[in-house]
């Protein structure tokens, strides 16, 4: 299956899912005023990923920043590989906050408390 | 007669302007003043910290415009356009200040008012338990932006959120809201 890479612009994020190397990456900033078109490709490639997923998946989310449209997209992100963690494949959820961003911390929290995968929450030096 | 938007756009001109906009909120538009607004902010040399709280409050005010703004009334001194909205960010004493103005048909008044009460009088630990709520719920509105936009705001601030509803006609009112940032 193809990997889909997408360079970061001003209002949407650097993307990574490579289904050989069982890697998710987001990075970046996620503010686009149509979520759902961007991320809509992104959704489906899980959907695919999800039939014959790696033993192990790394997900690295380092954003930036994000808007409350993105937030849901993010969430829906989370929701498929919640779905492989359930069927047992291992998911590995590391997500990136600068040090001071409290925002982006919580922002973090709150996924988890919707989520039943562990995060690893991730402190970045300034 | 109607609402006098010349002189409520003066009157928000205190403090130091970063931007100011008034006009199409186009998406194309977004991205000119993100841009605009993130050289201004680096310049200031500002804390990373309120750097980013602002450009992300500025970033939910301006889509929240393009997401809900009505037509404005042809009887109002301003383009007839569908997304005409304005905003503006200064820095004003020891805040960031950013103002929007829009017109709102009458029969959205309420529901609009209600809904800023609402959030506004949530504790900071209830602000958190909707916002999941919501997040976790509901699935994406057709305007995209999932009805958590005033919460985002209001929580990332954790400041209230300051409006005004200036009358204009029978049929529109012009709603004005201040956001502040410490």
């Amino acid at each position: 299956m193809e990997t889909i890479i997408r360079e970061g612009s001003p209002k949407t994020p650097y993307v990574r899912l490579d289904s050989e190397k069982g890697l998710i990456e987001i990075k970046g900033r996620s503010i686009p005023e149509n979520s759902v078109e961007f991320y809509k490709p992104l959704i489906d490639w899980l959907d695919k990923y999800g039939s014959s997923p790696l033993d192990n998946t790394n997900v690295n989310v380092q954003l930036e920043y994000f808007n409350t449209s993105s937030s849901k997209c993010i969430l829906d992100i989370f929701k498929k590989l919640e779905l492989l963690y359930k069927k047992g494949s291992k998911i590995h959820i590391n997500w990136y906050y600068e040090e001071d961003d409290e925002d982006m911390f919580e922002a973090g929290e709150d996924y988890q408390s919707i989520i039943n995968i562990p995060f690893t929450m991730i402190e970045l030096e300034e | 007669m109607g609402f006098d938007i010349e002189k409520w756009y003066t009157q928000k001109m205190q403090g130091e302007v970063l931007l100011r906009y008034m006009g199409e909120i186009s998406s194309e538009k977004i991205t000119e003043a993100l841009g605009e607004i993130e050289l201004s902010l680096n310049l200031k040399n500002e804390k990373n910290k309120v750097r980013k709280k602002v450009y992300n409050v500025f970033v939910e005010s301006i889509q929240n415009l393009f997401h809900h703004v009505d037509i404005p009334p042809a009887t109002a001194k301003v383009q007839n356009i569908p997304r005409f909205g304005v905003i503006i960010l200064a820095r004003d004493r020891s805040f960031y200040r950013i103002s929007t103005g829009n017109f709102v048909q009458v029969d959205r008044v309420q529901v609009l008012r209600d809904r800023i009460d609402q959030v506004n009088s949530l504790s900071d630990e209830e602000l958190r338990t909707v916002y999941r709520d919501i997040l976790g719920n509901e699935g994406p509105s057709l305007k995209g932006g999932g009805g958590l936009g005033i919460l985002d705001i209001v929580r990332k601030t954790g400041n209230k959120l300051e409006y005004a509803m200036y009358p204009h006609d029978d049929h529109f009112v012009f709603f004005a809201m201040d956001v502040y940032i410490s």
